[in-house]
């Protein structure tokens, strides 16, 4: 099975959603390098609203990840709960 | 209470849907085919704009939003970091001369690219991938512009950044990534898509601005690193604009496979190459190094591309020829490239330097099938010329440039590292040169198109950079021969740097 | 190690890069001209492009003006990407909740009928007029020259979708998704819109981008712009409903905005040559009588017996606007 992988910048706004997606996706792996955490996981990444919505106590728009996204890797499909990375092999 | 409060009902799908969707229509005053004329002559056959799926739905509120609260953060760090001297705090001053590359190519290329989607975002004729190309053609004049405003406060303090704007056509390493995208943009919209959305963005600019900006973090440049990643979240988009183009022509029409297949190959060569020179930056030019070249390549191109291309086999797309090429270069091209520049630094407008003893294990262990048997020696060989006061120079000249990737014969031949790869061919009575067989078949699909090529060796020996001499040839580059290139140790960059520190440090 | 570098006076080498040396000596540079002068290349172009293999990538004879430096064509507002991004972030979120406290307020369905309905036909197949304009802007941005004048485009488009996306947004308020349905078939079949619709389909065609620019940005804006948010709104004002002003606000603000940009940039090609003023003013001439035409139409429509005098007013103004930029002669 191919990698997924998404990444933010490692500040205090995505402490909180990298939380939720590790939660949401047990087999995810996390990597931190200098300015960058990355999440790895094998086939599919889910980002789920609920999830930081939970962890942060305010509503939350997942357009918002936006603002602190490096990068991603697999085919993205987005709606208002969910963001999720997946490949399709 | 919030506009979401009273759209509640409708999905962010439907939403995007309404907003952007359904907002064209067809012309019946002029035909559609005047009125689009550029999206049919390459071939690329499309039966259904609709099909088009978008994977970002932002409208413009949203994306003035987001977009804006980027830009506020980035020049909010920015200002401090130039208003608290934050380039003083890199690790070191030799670090600035690789930012100094990145300096004066990349925002030309990224100006480029604002333009080559605007041409796509006027010209597709479906609303889906149009808009996406519009969102696409304003970041990247964002990108340009904010390298170009981090770039500021350090061409205030070093040397070599000054005349980036002069050097862009004129500097001839920089006809590397000046033929590339020039390429790309004088191709029709469909392969500009490939070109620049997919195999650029998708395939490798992860290099760029995954482990090369974290690098930056890790040398203390706060500015590059902010630019760097805020950038690169606007990249994400961009690759899922990319990817989602190759799936549409492919599912459109299956006519539309050999010629992006064509196209993917084209471009992931070219990609490959212009990139090499990330590579001589991550493993010579960062005093702290993250990792290596190779082991970056493993990561974004081996095993997010192997990813990317098992995903696409569906489609009956088969991983381009040259990737096997690039495999065996990935632990080769950085030391090739940096003896390049080390030896024709007279002609660069940035210091070069040979690595410490240090710097050389560090190598050896990242590359230990080819380091040691290679390249150090040849490094060795050149510390003992510098303690001799004999510097090697490369005086004889740059000799011939490849005619589509437009680097000089310094890379090897496959299977060989002691031996420089050649190949050339004669079209129409002219022989033509190349540094590999990929580039070689490029050109051999578009004469007509590489003949154009500008080439900075040829124009040298015409006569037509400035007017033969090397004097004149500085001059014309904007340069200053000693000042702006050549040795680190004993620069001006290096005592600037080294007293300002100093006083920071004491008191007197 | 961290050391507090705040403290060190250090004397730069140098104030700016030296193309913005050369022309505004060596001091700091705003943000607006690092961002802007000399960025688009000038020469060396390796490839002709194979979609238009007689001229080059940039290529100065895409247009009929001529220019000794396409630098003048400078924004007023100097705009650079993150002071754009920023100034219409502040004007949505305005706009956001101008339309929000309307919507909350149950002036939708306070809307009288008479109101509703002009909405329906006089604004909301607007937003494809909008689209059109995206279009043009977006040409502009593609084979314009030099960076000033381009990446102003490429805003101004950016600009004309959102707008195109709060028509929409309207549309969705007052009748959902059978509003935009019926407005895309007043925008293809209606006879009112037809001659607008007819005078963007015949700017998509055109190929000389400061040609476009008068058509679009000058004579087409310049006319639809005060009907839609000042003589419409007054209308349905009348009706003591404040529904099409709070939902309209942002275009009215842009409105006035985008005027001073397109007024500077139009006075800089006039006053660069004769030539230049005689051509930007057969082509302001030629698109004045074909747009009065487009808004005769849709006033008629709108406004019935007044009609007249609305188009009068509209055309006046526009007319002492042209006059004002030395492209107008005669009353």
């Amino acid at each position: 099975m191919s990698i997924v992988f998404i990444a933010f910048q490692a500040n205090e706004e995505t402490r909180p959603i990298v939380d939720a997606i590790v939660a949401d996706n047990p087999a995810a792996t996390v990597q931190h390098s200098p300015g960058l955490v990355k999440i790895d996981a094998e086939g599919c990444l889910t980002v789920k609203r609920a999830s930081i919505e939970e962890r942060i106590g305010r509503p939350y728009d997942l357009q918002e990840l936006n603002v602190n996204l490096i990068t991603i890797s697999g085919h993205l499909d987005e709606d208002d709960d969910e963001f999720t990375l997946a490949w399709k092999d | 209470m919030d506009m979401k409060a009273t759209q509640k009902k409708m999905s962010l799908k439907d939403r995007y849907r309404h907003l952007t969707r359904g907002l064209d229509w067809e012309t019946t005053y002029q035909p559609m085919d005047v009125v689009f004329p550029y999206d049919k002559y390459e071939g690329i056959k499309v039966h259904d704009w609709d099909k088009w799926e978008d994977p970002f739905r932002l409208t413009m509120d949203a994306y003035w939003k987001y977009q804006a609260e980027k830009e506020r953060k980035l020049y909010a760090i920015l200002d401090s970091f130039n208003q608290s001297n934050g380039h003083l705090n890199v690790t070191d001053a030799r670090y600035i001369n690789a930012i100094k590359i990145f300096f004066t190519a990349v925002p030309q290329v990224e100006y480029m690219a604002h333009r080559g989607f605007s041409i796509a975002g006027r010209q597709f004729r479906g609303v889906g991938p149009r808009v996406a190309c519009q969102m696409q053609a304003i970041d990247e004049i964002r990108h340009a512009q904010t390298q170009i405003h981090t770039a500021s406060n350090y061409n205030k303090y070093y040397n070599g950044i000054n005349a980036f704007v002069h050097q862009y056509p004129r500097m001839w390493y920089q006809s590397v990534g000046k033929s590339f995208i020039d390429d790309a943009i004088t191709g029709g919209p469909f392969e500009w898509m490939v070109a620049i959305g997919f195999s650029f963005e998708y395939v490798l600019t992860n290099l760029v601005f995954v482990p090369f900006v974290s690098g930056a973090a890790y040398n203390g440049d706060v500015g590059t690193m902010t630019f760097g990643f805020s950038a690169q979240s606007d990249e994400a988009r961009h690759m899922t604009l990319g990817l989602e183009c190759i799936k549409f022509m492919l599912e459109q029409d299956p006519d539309n496979l050999p010629i992006v297949q064509g196209w993917i190959d084209k471009w992931t060569w070219r990609g490959t190459r212009f990139l090499s020179l990330i590579g001589a930056m991550m493993d010579y030019m960062l005093p702290k190094r993250v990792m290596s070249w190779r082991e970056a390549w493993d990561i974004y191109f081996e095993q997010n591309g192997g990813a990317l291309f098992r995903d696409l086999a569906r489609y009956g797309i088969k991983v381009p020829d040259c990737v096997a090429q690039a495999a065996e270069a990935k632990e080769h091209v950085s030391h090739q490239l940096w003896a390049a520049l080390y030896q024709w630094n007279f002609g660069t407008m940035f210091h070069t330097w040979i690595p410490s003893p240090e710097e050389l294990d560090w190598l050896s262990a990242k590359y230990p099938d080819t380091f040691d048997k290679y390249y150090r020696p040849r490094w060795e060989m050149w510390a003992q010329m510098e303690k001799e006061g004999k510097r090697y120079v490369n005086a004889g000249g740059l000799g011939a440039n490849c005619q589509v990737c437009q680097f000089p014969m310094i890379f090897t031949e496959p299977g060989d590292p002691t031996k420089l790869c050649h190949r050339q061919t004669v079209y129409k009575k002219e022989k033509y040169h190349f540094c590999s067989d990929h580039c070689q078949h490029i050109f051999e699909n578009e004469p007509e198109k590489y003949i154009q090529s500008w080439l900075p060796v040829n124009q040298m020996l015409q006569g037509n950079m400035g007017g033969g001499g090397l004097e004149e040839f500085f001059k014309w580059v904007h340069l200053r021969p000693g000042i702006d290139n050549m040795g680190f140790e004993g620069s001006e960059d290096q005592r600037n740097f080294a007293q300002w520190r100093g006083m920071a440090t004491t008191n007197s | 190690m961290q050391i507090d570098l705040r403290t060190v006076e250090i004397k730069p080498l140098r104030q700016t890069f030296d193309h913005l040396a050369e022309r505004f000596g060596d001091k700091p540079a705003t943000r607006y001209q690092e961002g802007t002068y000399d960025i688009q290349q000038t020469w060396l172009y390796h490839y002709r492009p194979t979609w238009e293999p007689d001229l080059e990538i940039f290529d100065e004879r895409r247009t009929r003006i001529r220019m000794k430096d396409w630098y003048d064509f400078k924004d007023p507002r100097q705009y650079y990407y993150g002071a754009y991004t920023i100034a219409r972030a502040k004007q949505q979120e305005a706009a956001d909740s101008a339309f929000a406290f309307a919507v909350e307020n149950g002036m939708v369905e306070a809307l009288p009928e008479r109101s509703r309905e002009l909405m329906l036909q006089f604004l909301v197949p607007a937003r494809h007029a909008e689209w059109g304009a995206n279009m043009n802007n977006m040409f502009m941005s593609a084979y314009g020259y030099g960076t000033a004048f381009e990446a102003a485009c490429n805003y101004a488009a950016m600009d004309r979708l959102g707008i195109a996306q709060q028509i929409s947004r309207i549309g969705l308020a007052l009748g959902g998704e059978e509003a935009l349905h019926a407005a895309k078939e007043l925008w293809l079949r209606g006879a009112s819109w037809q001659p607008l619709r007819r005078y963007l389909e015949d700017s998509f065609v055109v190929k000389d981008w400061f040609e476009l620019f008068v058509a679009q940005n000058l004579v087409l804006d310049g006319l639809l712009y005060p009907f839609l948010y000042r003589h419409l709104r007054t209308l349905i004002s009348a009706d003591g409903n404040a529904f099409h002003g709070l939902a309209t606000k942002f275009m009215s603000d842009w409105d006035s905005e985008a005027t001073r940009w397109v007024d500077a940039i139009v006075k800089t090609a006039v006053a660069e040559s004769a030539e230049n003023k005689l051509l930007v003013s057969e082509w302001a001439f030629d698109y004045f009588g074909r747009g009065t035409e487009a808004l005769a139409a849709l006033a008629v429509a709108a406004f019935g017996s007044d009609a007249e005098a609305v188009v009068g007013v509209i055309t006046d103004e526009l007319k002492a606007r042209l006059q004002k930029l030395g492209i107008w002669e005669g009353e």
